[in-house]
């Protein structure tokens, strides 16, 4: 890719994007090419990154080790479901992922709703941390997606009877604090409030987010050095 | 005495013939009162002691007739006494083995004579005579059948009107009595229950597993075997089969001592005794009572066994331990003994007797025990604890085995607590301390449904990763966590614990939670310590580094909350939370950081805001103070001063106001400017704010130019006007607290006046709290140093409550009170009123006050009042005993109490006849006798009154004779103008004495006198010019007897 091309694309994310600077996309564009490699070459093709590897990134980076909340993630960057992350994706999606605002990160990616992201991504969906523990899309957290999500959080008793049976409790006192209209289910209106209520439960069915360490050095490892990426 | 007779008493059931008392210790408690009452009815009342029974008390009596002497007419088979009634009946008749008694005097006589037996007589009197009173007083008065109280008055009363002879007052008069003595009865037999050991299943089962680890084979042995006849227990712990139960059994055990057979025991509710044995058949036991009601096990076997009673003694030091660990306390004693109030009615119900062992069981399973341990885990505390419990242990060996176990809980607690210098309330947690680890563990069904939901959360916060215990921590978080039961409740299920090893993990959101919750727990004072002593402090102090804000902000706000108490305090300063909280103040300055923050972040004044919060706490501690200063604290929270935040001016001034005590600071305080910022904010409309910030100026204004900066940043006009809101007390406090110090300087008193500040002060004498009183009198003393305040305050009524308050207690007040008076006293016109209001004697009699600055303060304020008063010589001598007092003050230790008692007799002194009577109460040796000292103060004031006293008779020589001369020359040598002038006074005094000239001019007087004739003062010129010319003038005289 040409600089006048890499020139081109860095204006318009950045004109879109309030939370890196030139400099910061700049590097996001050019991490994003050293990951996809060669293929990149090839005209006509899609480039991206595909499911496997976005989840290697996120395991080997971000530390995340669930593949369910991975596999949402990945589902929360690919916004037109093409099944890979194109470099516009990447760099909205990382925009929230790493410094989104709580209302960016709750609707996960729902923050750029101005025209030309819309014009960008013309089917965007509107995926978030909400969506990321929707597990099957129909807009609420039911009992049984959050005990999915919950079953490996406690540790097991050997003692116990039930080995479920703590984790149901969870899952009720979960609703108890969160299910705001009583309906059995959380509904996104639930989390939201629940979620402004008390920022903790944003990632209340598992870490979808980095942890602030991971993040911090995956900044200081992309935006290290101004000159080395400037001349690519 | 009837009604308890009958209810109290224990009758035998023996259904034939005349029932006899049994003998238990209640019984014999009994008659022992009735006896001490008869005995005494004789001396009490010898009126009624004369009265006439109505029917004779009669009994089998073992007395022999041989031990009736004078008054009696003794024969070999009969006694009459030779007191006879009006139809020449003998009072006493005895025909062997019968007597016949008729008059409490008789009664009383018969028990004086009966001696060693009189018990055993009175007991058979009683059990002869069922129902005495009626005997005594007639059926009229049976007592017994009334149904209450009142019966027996409305028929006492219905008495007195039927008929009015002399007798029946007599008789009203011994009804009383008796009545009286039968109340005293009951309660006396109610003790004596409450008293007596009570045995239940748990004491009994105690008693008989110790007795089994100590028995078998062998010397050392107590037993060689004890052994339960059933070894069914029942769900209430006895063994008794159901129907003898009812009769309060617990169990049967057979005993087999060393020495003796095997002994059949029953273990009841009233106590141990052996029962008939085992019957051969079957195995049966014959329940029948066969010896003494013993108070326990271990009594009865010390009794029927002598190597039992030997060995126990060797074994006793380890079996009480035992015994006090094993049986934790005795309080369940106690319950039973309640219940046993109410059941004493019908003491034989089953259903009653049943009621109370289940009551007693469910007390003892609250009660305390030694669990206390678990629940202190930091080593240290530990540690002391087993010292202490060693060595009370050693200590208790004699100590009855009823020493309630947790009283020495509390005992060992508290002298922790002392260890540890604890200063806040903490004898009433120690008691919750040990109590609530228990409730944990046994009194289940009494818990709140929260305690449980709690528990259950605790357990995910155990056992579940990051994300259950997010859920596990917020949902904790919705529990009422300001009320004691949720706070007691999470540490009593261990929670605490977790929570603070949380903080040590990695997980930002985990330790974010467990702050929320630590922080809010933290308000309550028990918490507080349980997290010090699970070492929750320093890993808190550690997290004050973390780069995450909202991290530092909880745990700051963690500290604040916990470092109310000096212990946790110094554990801040120890791990350096000190310059970590201080670097926290120094996010402020970059306020306009990027919004780029992560998720989990809040602003930088909110950081600095909880900094300031934490140090508001840990500045209570002197240490932590300059620690904070050493931090470079002082010029941050200059700067965070400036701010306009009330949320964070309030502990950043509360911080300063706590340091300012210390001098350092205050150089600080005006070298930083921040008196500006304090004077700004007293416009604040914040009263907290407002109130801290005249704290702080309060504490500066010592200072004279700080008083100055107060009044040119304008800071007088709003204390002015704040002295006129008094809803709020602790802020009026403050601000007259201010008003006060900045009153020291002149300039601001004139402010004030202009600013009608000092009226409003007046206003403010009355109906407050004395804190503010002390402040706002002391401002009035100040002002009352210029003489259009003290008009002011004279017009306004000032003197008056002023006045009033001179009979107050406090010493704070006092002083100022005396100082102000004083003041006041200048101004004759309000000196009149003052002595109007009897002021002068007030005063006089603080001079007995026990706090010297109050004695010296009243000493001064009495010199302007003496010195104004019409008529003072009059004045002073009304008062009884005063100069003598006043004298004998000379003797004080106190420099400052010596110089004003000095002022005072100086103006005393003025009056020729006042000074005769000092120099009569001998106020020369004792003024002699201060002479030697180094206080210029005291030097000044002294010579001074040297010089008045010198104007009495030969008090010249006296003093000279007491060798006060040489010592008031070298006062020459001091450095204060007002010592020389009133010493060259006295000296000039005393050199009309020739001895004096001598003594003077060996001391070098001379020269120095000299060089005080050349001083700009003239007084003092010519006072030293006199005084050498008197020497001079004594010299020419010896010159000249020489040479005639």
């Amino acid at each position: 890719m040409n600089r006048k091309k890499l020139q081109k694309l860095t204006d318009s994310l950045n004109k879109n994007c309030k939370h890196f600077s030139k400099f910061e996309v700049k590097c996001l564009i050019n991490l994003f090419y050293n990951l996809v490699g060669e293929v990149m070459e090839r005209q006509g093709v899609v480039i991206g990154l595909d499911r496997n590897a976005f989840r290697n990134i996120l395991h080997m980076t971000f530390g995340m080790t669930d593949d369910m909340i991975m596999d949402r993630v990945f589902r929360g960057f690919d916004k037109d479901n093409d099944g890979c992350i194109s470099v516009t994706e990447w760099v909205y999606g990382l925009s929230v992922f790493l410094r989104g605002t709580l209302e960016e990160k709750m609707k996960f990616f729902q923050g750029f709703q101005d025209e030309i992201v819309n014009l960008l991504f013309p089917g965007l969906l509107f995926v978030d941390c909400f969506e990321v523990f929707d597990l099957n899309g129909d807009s609420f957290i039911s009992k049984e997606e959050m005990f999915h999500m919950l079953k490996n959080s406690l540790l097991k008793q050997p003692s116990e009877e039930d080995p479920d049976e703590g984790i149901k409790d969870l899952v009720e006192i979960t609703l108890k604090k969160m299910d705001h209209d009583h309906d059995g289910k959380l509904s996104f209106a639930d989390y939201e409030q629940a979620v402004r209520e008390e920022t903790l439960l944003l990632e209340a069915f598992g870490p979808c987010l980095p942890d602030p360490k991971s993040q911090k050095e995956f900044e200081a490892q992309v935006f290290k050095d101004p000159n080395e990426f400037s001349e690519v | 005495m009837g009604v308890a007779l009958t209810r109290s008493a224990q009758w035998t059931a023996a259904g034939h013939g005349a029932k006899t008392l049994e003998v238990t210790p209640l019984n014999e408690a009994i008659v022992k009162e009735i006896m001490m009452f008869v005995e005494s009815f004789i001396y009490k009342y010898p009126q009624e002691a004369n009265y006439v029974f109505v029917e004779p008390l009669e009994w089998k009596t073992n007395l022999d007739p041989s031990a009736f002497g004078s008054g009696y007419a003794v024969s070999e088979t009969t006694v009459k006494s030779e007191e006879v009634d009006k139809n020449g009946e003998p009072l006493l008749y005895l025909s062997v083995p019968q007597i016949k008694i008729r008059s409490f005097g008789q009664l009383s006589r018969m028990l004086y004579i009966a001696k060693s037996m009189k018990l055993k007589e009175a007991q058979a009197c009683i059990e002869a005579n069922r129902n005495p009173v009626a005997k005594i007083l007639g059926l009229d008065y049976n007592i017994i059948n009334g149904k209450n109280g009142n019966s027996f008055v409305s028929s006492v009363l219905d008495k007195m009107n039927k008929d009015d002879d002399p007798e029946s007052e007599i008789k009203m008069k011994i009804a009383l009595q008796l009545k009286q003595l039968d109340l005293h009865l009951l309660n006396h037999s109610l003790k004596h229950i409450s008293l007596e050991i009570r045995l239940n299943s748990g004491t009994v089962k105690n008693d008989i597993e110790l007795l089994k680890q100590f028995s078998g084979k062998g010397e050392q042995t107590v037993l060689e075997s004890i052994e339960y006849t059933s070894d069914y227990e029942f769900s209430n712990g006895c063994r008794a089969p159901p129907w003898r139960q009812i009769q309060g059994e617990i169990c049967y055990v057979l005993v087999k001592p060393h020495d003796a057979e095997i002994l059949c025991v029953t273990c009841s509710k009233e106590g141990v005794f052996l029962n008939g044995g085992k019957t051969d058949d079957e195995g049966q036991i014959n329940y029948e009572r066969k010896g003494e009601i013993y108070k326990d096990l271990v009594t009865l076997l010390k009794e029927k066994s002598a190597i039992f009673s030997e060995n126990m003694s060797k074994q006793e030091v380890k079996f009480s331990e035992q015994l006090q660990k094993d049986q934790p306390n005795k309080a369940p004693k106690e319950e039973v003994a309640v219940t046993h109030k109410t059941s004493i009615t019908s003491r034989k119900s089953a259903q009653e007797n049943r009621i109370n062992l289940g009551r007693s069981q469910l007390t003892k399973r609250l009660e305390p025990s030694l669990n206390w341990r678990t629940s202190v885990s930091s080593k240290e505390s530990r540690n002391t604890l087993r010292d202490t419990q060693v060595e009370k242990h050693g200590g208790k060996l004699e100590k009855s085995r009823s020493s309630l176990s947790s009283g020495r809980a509390q005992l060992i607690r508290k002298s922790v607590e002392k260890i540890e210098e604890i200063i806040s309330d903490s004898s009433s947690e120690s008691e919750e301390d040990e109590e609530q680890p228990d409730h944990r563990q046994e009194a289940n069904a009494d818990l709140p449904s929260e305690y449980w939901q709690i528990q259950k959360l605790v357990k995910y916060l155990k056992g579940g990763n990051q994300t259950a215990t997010v859920i596990a921590l917020c949902s904790m978080k919705d529990f009422n966590l300001a009320q004691e039961t949720c706070q007691l409740a999470i540490r009593d299920v261990g929670g605490l614990e977790v929570l603070i090893n949380l903080l040590e993990t990695d997980e930002v959101k985990c330790k974010i939670g467990s702050l929320k919750i630590l922080k809010e727990i933290s308000h309550n004072p028990q918490i507080r310590r349980n997290i010090v002593d699970l070492g929750g402090l320093p890993v808190m102090v550690n997290i004050l580094d973390s780069p995450h804000k909202s991290l530092k902000c909880l745990a700051a706000e963690t500290i604040a909350n916990v470092a109310k108490f000096k212990r946790a305090r110094r554990v801040v300063r120890r791990h350096g939370g000190i310059t970590k909280l201080v670097a926290l103040l120094d996010c402020g300055k970059h306020s306009a950081e990027p919004a780029q923050s992560s998720l989990y972040e809040t602003r930088d004044v909110e950081v600095a805001r909880c900094g300031a919060l934490a140090l508001w706490s840990c500045s209570k501690s002197y240490a932590n103070k300059e620690s904070i200063r050493k931090a470079g604290g002082i010029p941050l929270l200059a700067r965070l001063l400036k701010t306009s935040h009330e949320d964070m001016l309030i502990p950043v001034v509360g911080t300063l106001q706590e340091c300012a005590s210390e001098e350092n600071y205050r150089a600080a305080i005006k070298a930083e400017r921040i008196i500006e910022n304090l004077v700004k904010n007293l416009n604040s409309e914040n009263e907290q704010l407002q109130e801290h910030c005249a704290m702080a100026i309060y504490q500066c204004a010592e200072d004279e130019d700080t008083r100055d900066l107060v009044r040119l940043h304008g800071g007088l006009k709003p204390l002015a006007s704040l002295l006129t809101n008094t809803d709020n007390k602790e802020r009026l406090a403050a601000v007259t607290g201010a008003v006060w110090k900045c009153s020291i300087s002149k300039e601001n008193v004139t402010k004030f006046r202009e600013y009608k500040a000092i009226e409003t002060l007046v206003g403010l004498l009355t109906d407050q709290p004395e804190e503010v009183l002390v402040n706002v009198v002391g401002a009035l003393g100040e002002c009352c140093q210029e003489h259009e305040n003290r008009i002011i305050i004279r017009k306004c009524g000032g003197i008056q409550p002023l006045v009033n308050l001179l009979v107050g207690i406090n010493q704070a007040l006092l002083v100022n009170v005396t100082k102000a008076v004083g003041a006041c006293a200048v101004e004759p016109e309000s000196m009149m009123i003052i002595d109007r209001l009897d002021g002068v004697r007030l005063l006089w009699s603080l001079l007995k006050n026990p706090h010297p600055d109050v004695k010296a303060s009243a000493a001064w304020a009495l010199c302007p009042c003496i010195q104004n008063a019409k008529d003072a010589g009059e004045m002073v001598r009304s008062f009884v005993g005063g100069l003598e007092l006043v004298v004998n003050l000379l003797k004080s230790e106190n420099k400052e109490v010596l110089a004003s008692v000095c002022a005072v007799i100086t103006n005393i002194a003025k009056d020729q006849e006042n000074l005769a009577v000092i120099t009569d109460h001998g106020v020369v040796p004792l003024l002699s006798k201060l002479a030697n000292t180094n206080n210029d103060k005291l030097r000044r004031h002294l010579a001074e009154t040297i010089s008045r006293c010198c104007m009495w008779g030969r008090n010249r020589v006296a003093f000279g004779e007491h060798k006060a001369v040489a010592p008031l020359v070298r006062y020459l040598k001091s450095n204060d103008t007002n010592v020389h002038r009133a010493t060259a006074q006295a000296l000039y005094q005393l050199s009309e004495d020739a001895d004096n000239c001598i003594t003077m001019h060996e001391n070098g007087a001379v020269k120095l006198l000299l060089d005080m004739v050349g001083s700009p003062d003239e007084e003092l010129q010519e006072a030293a010019a006199g005084c050498i010319s008197n020497i001079r003038r004594l010299a020419l005289a010896i010159e000249k007897a020489r040479y005639s």
